[in-house]
């Protein structure tokens, strides 16, 4: 029997909680760049609206098609990888733009959203409650091809949020303990040679910055003090959109992207901050609540792996910007500007809508 | 226990439910970390905030002007540019600095070590790295704006002192506040104000100095000015007037000229200072610029003391000026009587010791007005053994020795007067008849500076009304100390110093003025005794200095004069014709008509300065 999918089915209070993040994004945005980089506020309608439309089309999707094609996007994204890395444009001193009819994307976005198909696939491919070694070798295998290729961008911040996606799909699917303390080592022992190896001066220079703010207060201390002090100084009710002297005089650094909820907490204030992260909430509830409802544990990890990889922006961005991170350059879904990151964050509820839309198990 | 799963069989929901509360308790957490930031600690980033923002733009306040009795300006001011560093990104900064450094001509290891020095004070606050900017450094830093965003350029008013060393030690010069300065100054001054360090400069620092402004402006994070948030105005120091007459400096200043001495002309009734001057100078400019360690070591220790302000800093034997001084005791004291008359052979025998008279063919027989028209040191040795030291000390400081006179000057020294007290405390050791006598013509431990001679006898004239010199001319009438002489007693010295110079014996018969009432008394003061300048081998370091201290006119004198010219062998050939040039200057200015056929002075007056030329214009 043919399954019957209704548009009138999407999750409407999930829909509501995006606009509502939306609205609260613009709203910064506009008071972040309307004297500096006016036509930004229009540029990222344009880029909800369409993905508002990728969305509808991806729920219309049968996501057991994406999974049974998850090998062809892998190979295709490891293509596209290589091929940023071979042809891509510098940009901010990084490898990660290429452009599409004209239009600068950025390739390792849409690589999260491979991975969560080709994780999901996996995963639905264990056929026992617990994971094996075996398993967990093939999983570290399927993740770190494109972790390492994104990297070498270098862009750590993206490299970083493919980790989230495994980590909390073999929690999912059943990790042993045993396994996971020895991960953990090992993770703790990876850090020194990936310190030495992997990552680049400006990246070591975050790490310290972050770990000795005190050393480095006015060199690379700077962004994150400045953040701290946008944030700090905004209070209970903040000063008002378009008052916040941090934000309005540019001492908030990138705030129109990865530190807009540093603007935001200047001007709206911890109230502003509050109902941010209580949407933010709504949000990642609401969609561990779809997981739940999905008719089989394809879908579940589906919607899973996009609960952990949007969970882990927004956290990790939060942190950030009251200093409790360093900078990564991960972006605020939905809030911070970006075609790319706001497309990969619709296309990525549309996969959650597509299982939704298919959850009734006749 | 493994269970085999089939592809559309769920897992259990309970790890769904552990993501979830990791989800709530993460996003609890960081609403924590929020609200400590923003509710606990807002005030603290707030202020933050606004320090990131705001800058402070100084605004130096000019010192006060100072000008002369007649409103002619002695000192001003001239514009000049200071280099400003911008701190508020010191990392920025510290790139810059090389080039900085090179771009205006400093030391590129004292402009870091002066940057990190400051790392202490706000951010906001710029550092003033070069002062007195020349053309090209104001070029270097307006073409470099666009590129080296961190420097600014700050018009502040510097003085201009005048030229030839003029009034050099009465204006003094100013200078960085130091650390002790500011520490005393319960927080008026602050690092990089500029005070007065010696003479007026420092004496009338608070009225002279200003209060500087700032501009409180608001900046982006790239220090751009975006708006202004407020001014407060500098609040100009103030104009001071000063007691001095242009006129009358200019000549005493320019008869001292190439000698060692120093001149200074009061008013008697009033104490108010007409001139003072101290030779050799310097140029406070070199000071106001900012003077070297080597440079200051080298004023220091010129054997000639440039820095040092004769008039109220050389202490030195008064000699025969002192004969005034005695003579006044003796008429007041009546010890002995006024009629008293001495035989002067050309020398004294007093405790089994020979005293000379300078005049070795003697004086003959010779009473008090003789004694001083002439001079005789017999007569006074006579009247220094009747008094004895403790009235002559007494008298000597009732009449202004011994002590400062208050002047508004800082670093007045106070001179000496001798007695049985003072060498007991001194030297442990009682004080023995015979030293009484050089005293008292002036010699032994004997030390006034000019001013005091000026003040003792300006006070003696006046019936023994002593005002206290002072240069700010706002202080008239000024404080007085009262020791009433009879009026016989005044007769008496006004008519001997009367005859000092228009009696043919006078000792500065030579410097009398056709048509003016001109009064004084020479003096010569031996910096070593006879026998020992032969002994050292008679050289020019060991010279007697010369003194005179004149006043004019006899009756109600108007202005007191004293002159000490040192090494200058004699006071009636050296002192005497300046304190004459002064009192002529004096009244061809007040009376230009009754004495235009007083000559002008043998080396006319050098034009003004430029600073009063432009002064006069205005």
């Amino acid at each position: 029997m043919r399954e019957r999918v209704h548009t009138a089915d999407l999750d409407w209070v999930l829909v509501a909680l995006v606009c509502a993040l939306c609205l609260l994004g613009l709203l910064e945005l506009y008071s972040a760049t309307e004297h500096a980089m006016a036509g930004m506020v229009w540029r990222q309608l344009g880029w909800i609206a369409l993905g508002f439309a990728a969305l509808w089309l991806l729920s219309r999707l049968d996501y057991d098609w994406l999974l049974d094609h998850a090998p062809l996007f892998y190979l295709l994204m490891i293509g596209a990888l290589l091929l940023v890395l071979a042809v891509g444009r510098v940009r901010f001193g990084a490898r990660r733009w290429v452009e599409i009819g004209g239009v600068p994307f950025q390739v390792s976005e849409f690589a999260k959203l491979v991975i969560i198909i080709v994780l999901a696939r996996f995963f639905m491919g264990v056929r026992t409650d617990r994971l094996t070694l075996k398993d967990l070798l093939k999983l570290g295998a399927l993740v770190g091809l494109p972790l390492v290729l994104i990297l070498l961008q270098p862009d750590l911040g993206t490299a970083l949020t493919l980790a989230p996606i495994a980590v909390v799909g073999a929690l999912l699917a059943g990790i042993r303990w045993k396994h996971a303390l020895a991960l953990v080592i090992l993770a703790g022992l990876a850090i020194p040679v990936a310190w030495h190896f992997v990552l680049k001066p400006y990246q070591k220079a975050r790490v310290m910055t972050f770990l000795e703010p005190q050393k480095h207060p006015l060199g690379s201390g700077y962004q994150i003090l400045q953040s701290e002090i946008a944030v700090g100084s905004g209070g209970l009710w903040g000063k008002g959109l378009g008052k916040g002297s941090q934000n309005q005089l540019g001492f908030v650094p990138v705030r129109y992207s990865d530190f807009i909820l540093a603007a935001l907490g200047e001007e709206l204030g911890f109230a502003g901050v509050f109902l941010t992260l209580l949407l933010y909430v709504g949000l990642l509830l609401r969609l561990v609540q779809n997981a739940r409802q999905a008719k089989d544990r394809a879908g579940m990890y589906l919607v899973g792996g996009v609960t952990a990889i949007l969970g882990f922006h927004i956290f990790v961005n939060s942190a950030m910007v009251i200093g409790w991170m360093p900078v990564t350059g991960i972006p605020l879904p939905l809030v911070s500007y970006g075609g790319s990151a706001t497309l990969f964050v619709f296309m990525a509820l549309g996969l959650v809508m597509s299982v939704r839309l298919r959850r009734y198990v006749n | 226990m493994v269970h085999r799963l089939e592809d559309d069989q769920r897992l259990p929901q309970s790890r769904l439910t552990v993501f979830a509360v990791v989800i709530v308790v993460v996003a609890l957490g960081l609403l924590f970390g929020f609200w400590r930031m923003q509710v606990l600690e807002t005030r603290y980033y707030s202020k933050l905030a606004e320090r990131n923002r705001i800058r402070l733009i100084p605004i130096i306040a000019p010192r006060g002007r100072i000008l002369d009795r007649h409103g002619h300006v002695l000192l001003n001011n001239y514009p000049s540019f200071s280099v400003l560093l911008e701190r508020d990104s010191p990392q920025q900064v510290q790139a810059y600095l090389p080039q900085i450094a090179a771009g205006l001509g400093l030391d590129p290891a004292q402009l870091a070590g002066q940057v990190s020095q400051a790392a202490g004070l706000p951010r906001y606050q710029p550092l003033v790295i070069k002062t007195n900017a020349t053309p090209a450094d104001i070029a270097f830093v307006e073409s470099h704006r666009a590129d080296i965003p961190c420097l600014d350029l700050l018009m502040v008013q510097r003085r201009q002192y005048p030229p030839d060393d003029f009034m050099s030690h009465v204006l003094g010069y100013v200078g960085d506040v130091g650390p002790e300065d500011i520490a005393r100054s319960k927080g008026r001054f602050r690092p990089g104000d500029v005070v007065g360090k010696t003479g007026i400069e420092r004496e009338y620092n608070n009225l002279l100095m200003g209060v500087d402004g700032n501009k409180r402006v608001v900046v982006d994070s790239r220090g751009r000015v975006r708006g202004t948030l407020g001014e407060t105005p500098a609040i100009p120091g103030h104009t001071i007037q000063l007691t001095i007459d242009e006129n009358l400096e200019r000549v005493a200043e320019n008869d001292l000229a190439g000698k060692e001495g120093a001149v200074v002309a009061l008013d008697p009734r009033t104490g108010a200072v007409l001139a003072m001057a101290s030779r050799p100078g310097y140029d406070a400019n070199e000071f106001a610029r900012g003077i070297t360690p080597s440079e200051w070591k080298q004023l220091n220790d010129d054997p000639e003391h440039p820095l040092l302000n004769r008039v109220i800093q050389a202490q030195l034997a008064p000699g025969s000026v002192f004969k005034i001084i005695m003579a006044t005791a003796m008429l007041q004291s009546g010890i002995p009587q006024a009629n008293y008359h001495v035989f002067c052979p050309g020398y004294g025998v007093f405790y089994g010791r020979v005293f000379h008279c300078w005049d070795k063919y003697g004086h003959g027989r010779v009473g008090l007005h003789g004694a001083i028209v002439q001079s005789c040191d017999v007569f006074f040795y006579n009247v220094g053994q009747q008094l004895g030291i403790q009235r002559i000390a007494y008298y000597a400081r009732q009449l202004g020795l011994g002590r400062r006179t208050g002047i508004d000057l800082p670093g007045e020294e106070p001179g000496l007067v001798p007695s049985a007290a003072w060498k007991e405390r001194v030297y442990h050791r009682p004080w023995y008849p015979g030293e009484t006598i050089p005293v008292a013509i002036g010699q032994g431990a004997t030390m006034a500076t000019p001013l005091q001679l000026a003040y003792a006898i300006g006070g003696i004239i006046d019936g023994g009304v002593f005002m206290r010199p002072h240069l700010l001319k706002s202080d008239d009438p000024t404080v007085e100390i009262r020791f009433p002489l009879s009026p016989s007693t005044v007769d008496a010295i006004t008519e001997a110093m009367y005859g000092v110079v228009n009696e043919s014996d006078g000792t500065a018969a030579a410097s009398r003025i056709k048509g003016i009432q001109f009064c004084g008394k020479t003096g010569t003061a031996q910096l070593v005794s006879d026998q020992e300048r032969k002994r050292l081998g008679g050289g020019a370091r060991f010279q007697d200095n010369a003194w005179f201290v004149g006043f004019a006119p006899r009756t109600d004198p108007k202005i007191v004069v004293a002159v000490l010219v040192q090494r200058g062998v004699e006071g009636a050939e050296t002192a005497a014709p300046i304190a004459r040039a002064i009192i002529e200057a004096y009244y061809r200015e007040h009376w230009p008509q009754q004495y235009a056929y007083l000559a002008p002075p043998a080396n006319p007056a050098k034009p003004p300065a430029a600073g009063s030329a432009q002064a006069d214009n205005n």
